[in-house]
């Protein structure tokens, strides 16, 4: 069993505070991370293979130093990375960027690809559908539990909108993961130590036998026309309560605000 | 104008239309009469009664492309993706709205890559750029903390996922008139390799927090798992869902499908009301596009109030139960 777990490196975003003034995010550095719905399906591949041997082959396309999120993925336990990088990969959309992952995919002879639900950057949750296409795999999305997977299939709980459903899919597959999955095991020791020796191949445009035509931003449908930081055009009231009688004026003011606004719940007499 | 039609993908479930079918119609009837087209609608099912159908016309679709077999009972990307695919190269619509569900968010990337064009996730806003007839398509991204607006400049359909409950349904007008086209099966779009076995619906506390117009939130501030329960007291009169924080979830005072925010739900909701939750961003990154937010907090610092338009600060314990108090008192004199 091989299974390719394509990772992001994502800006951290733990620490940012607000700015009152703007609204606006402050960033206290721009460290990069491994982005964090990432660890469930890294989780989840560690599972898969305890449970049934194989392989696990960690792959990020981004650029030089995205290698770091690779090698945080071997101090976890994962066998070995594909770094995908090159100048042209630049600027890729989600269908530049599930074509290229896709080309590293085929070339990797996935059995399963394990993707996280989505990147907190992009925020999309495009790339792992997009990849189950150009690879015409079969494609599990929102998964919360693997209930049985052998070589040939694997049989999934999917969150959805009316609860849990269950599907069967055939192997090759794409499983796309929310955080019930798993909980991520921190880097083992021994793991680091194999991190800091292991040599990551890097794969560029050529390496993948990839269309020039469809890389990058060149290749990629859409275009980002504008970034707006939305303005704060809530303004807040507040209303401080400290004892019986102010609680119970908030709580009037409340009630009338929502009121205004429809919100507050009229009660059905029976029989109306 | 043909070549200018815009559509959208309804969603059935159990022999009836979802609402958010006729929201996204009420987003694509704006677009359409900016660009002097007309409105369609698709709608692939096992079986929908014909008044169901009729009221995608009276919720201002002209023309709905109907495919319709017990393949379709339940949705299956691949299958759906196929049918999609035909009928996009069949009648090149200008522009392909979906849902930003479970559904449409596994559809309709895996349809960008079969028909070759660009899609934008999870809109807020839509708009046609006038010089070009472009679709503008703005959603929130990095947490909701800018704005990002995209477009599909040569590739067609232009497509786009939105966010559900971020449009009112416009009223129905039985008057109105259109077309059902009921689209021929073709066995080849049936995709066997994926099948769905079962769906677990009445699990106790399930929700689908997506779909829900008031989402009433607790976390942390409620200090144990008991106190949980009066968040179920006042989302219960208020008719809305259990919400809660990563916080929450993590000490199993909730379950995972309640967890708002950036490793949660992403919501809109009517009124989103958080009580003891602070309001970390990747908190706020689920519930900033959401009509009214209300907090409840002791600290009158947290995060929470910065985006709220009404706050309380001072103890939910105390706060909580007068309003359940204040609002059983109006019901019963109403
Ligand atoms: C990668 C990542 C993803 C994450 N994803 C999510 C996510 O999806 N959703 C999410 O919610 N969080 C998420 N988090 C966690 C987030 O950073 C916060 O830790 C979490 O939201 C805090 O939950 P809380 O507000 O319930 O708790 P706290 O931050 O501890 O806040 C509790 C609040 O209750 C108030 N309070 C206490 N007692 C009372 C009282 N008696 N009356 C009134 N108020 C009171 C306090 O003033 C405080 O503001 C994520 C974090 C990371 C790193
Ligand atoms: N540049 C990338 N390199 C590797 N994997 C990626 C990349 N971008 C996205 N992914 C994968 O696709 C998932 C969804 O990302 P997105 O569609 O960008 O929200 C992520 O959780 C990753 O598993």
């Amino acid at each position: 069993m091989h299974i390719v777990v394509p990772i992001k490196q994502v800006p951290e975003t733990s620490n940012v505070q607000m700015d009152r003034e703007t609204g606006t995010m402050i960033r206290s550095g721009s460290a990069a991370i491994v982005n964090p719905l990432d660890l469930y399906s890294l989780e989840a591949a560690l599972q898969i293979r305890e449970q049934i041997g194989g392989k696990i082959t960690v792959i990020t396309m981004g650029p030089p130093s995205a290698v770091k999120v690779l090698k945080e993925a071997i101090a976890m336990g994962c066998d070995e990375a594909v770094h995908i990088s090159d100048r042209a990969f630049g600027g890729a959309d989600t269908w530049a960027t599930s074509y290229t992952l896709s080309e590293a995919i085929r070339k990797l002879e996935a059995d399963i690809v394990i993707t996280g639900e989505r990147a907190t950057d992009g925020d999309t949750g495009q790339v792992g559908p997009g990849i189950a296409a150009w690879l015409n795999m079969s494609l599990v999305t929102f998964t919360a539990h693997i209930k049985e997977i052998s070589d040939s299939h694997i049989i999934a709980e999917r969150l959805v909108e009316e609860g849990y459903q269950t599907v069967r899919a055939a192997l090759p597959a794409v499983v796309t993961v929310v955080k019930e999955i798993a909980t991520p095991r921190l880097p083992t020791l021994r793991g680091k130590k194999k991190s800091m020796q292991i040599n990551i191949p890097v794969w560029d445009a050529e390496a993948l036998h990839a269309k020039p035509e469809y890389l990058g931003l060149k290749g990629s449908p859409t275009r980002v026309v504008k970034i707006e930081t939305p303005k704060v055009t809530r303004t807040c009231i507040m209303v401080k309560a400290i004892d019986e009688e102010s609680v119970r004026n908030a709580v009037t003011q409340l009630i009338q605000f929502l009121d205004d606004r429809d919100l507050v719940p009229v009660q059905k007499r029976s029989g109306v | 104008m043909k070549d200018r039609d815009v559509w959208t993908l309804s969603e059935a479930h159990n022999g009836k239309l979802k609402t958010v079918s006729f929201e996204l119609l009420s987003r694509g009837r704006a677009l359409a009469d900016t660009l002097g087209s007309r409105l369609c609608t698709v709608v692939l099912s096992d079986s929908l009664p014909e008044v169901e159908l009729q009221k995608l016309i009276s919720h201002n679709a002209d023309i709905v492309y109907y495919v319709n077999n017990p393949c379709l009972k339940e949705t299956v990307c691949e299958t759906f993706a196929n049918i999609l695919q035909f009928l996009v190269k069949e009648y090149t619509p200008h522009v392909l709205l979906a849902a930003a569900t479970t559904s449409g968010r596994s559809i309709l990337p895996y349809l960008a890559v079969l028909v070759h064009t660009g899609l934008t996730a999870d809109c807020t806003e839509l708009s046609i750029e006038p010089e070009t007839g472009n679709l503008l398509q703005t959603r929130p991204a990095i947490g909701g903390n800018i704005m990002a607006t995209i477009k599909t400049p040569d590739h067609r359909p232009q497509m786009a996922t939105i966010r559900p409950k971020s449009t009112r349904i416009l009223s129905e007008d039985t008057t109105r008139t259109g077309e059902i086209i009921q689209v021929n099966w073709d066995p080849a779009w049936f995709d066997q390799r994926v099948s769905v076995l079962e769906t677990r619906e009445d699990i106790g506390d399930f929700v689908s927090l997506e779909e829900a117009d008031i989402v009433i939130s607790g976390g942390r501030g409620l200090k144990k798992r008991d106190n949980f329960q009066i968040i179920q007291e006042l989302a219960e009169t208020f008719g809305g869902e259990v919400g809660a924080s990563r916080d929450a979830v993590d000490r199993g005072w909730a379950n995972y499908p309640h967890q708002v925010g950036l490793s949660g739900k992403t919501i809109s909701p009517r009124l989103y009301m958080g009580i003891g939750i602070s309001g970390a961003v990747q908190h706020l990154a689920g519930i900033k596009t959401s009509e009214c937010i209300v907090a409840v907090n002791s600290d009158e610092h947290a995060n929470l109030l910065q985006v709220a338009d009404f706050a309380i600060v001072g103890d939910l314990f105390s706060i909580v139960p007068e309003i359940l108090r204040q609002l059983g008192q109006r019901m019963n004199t109403i």
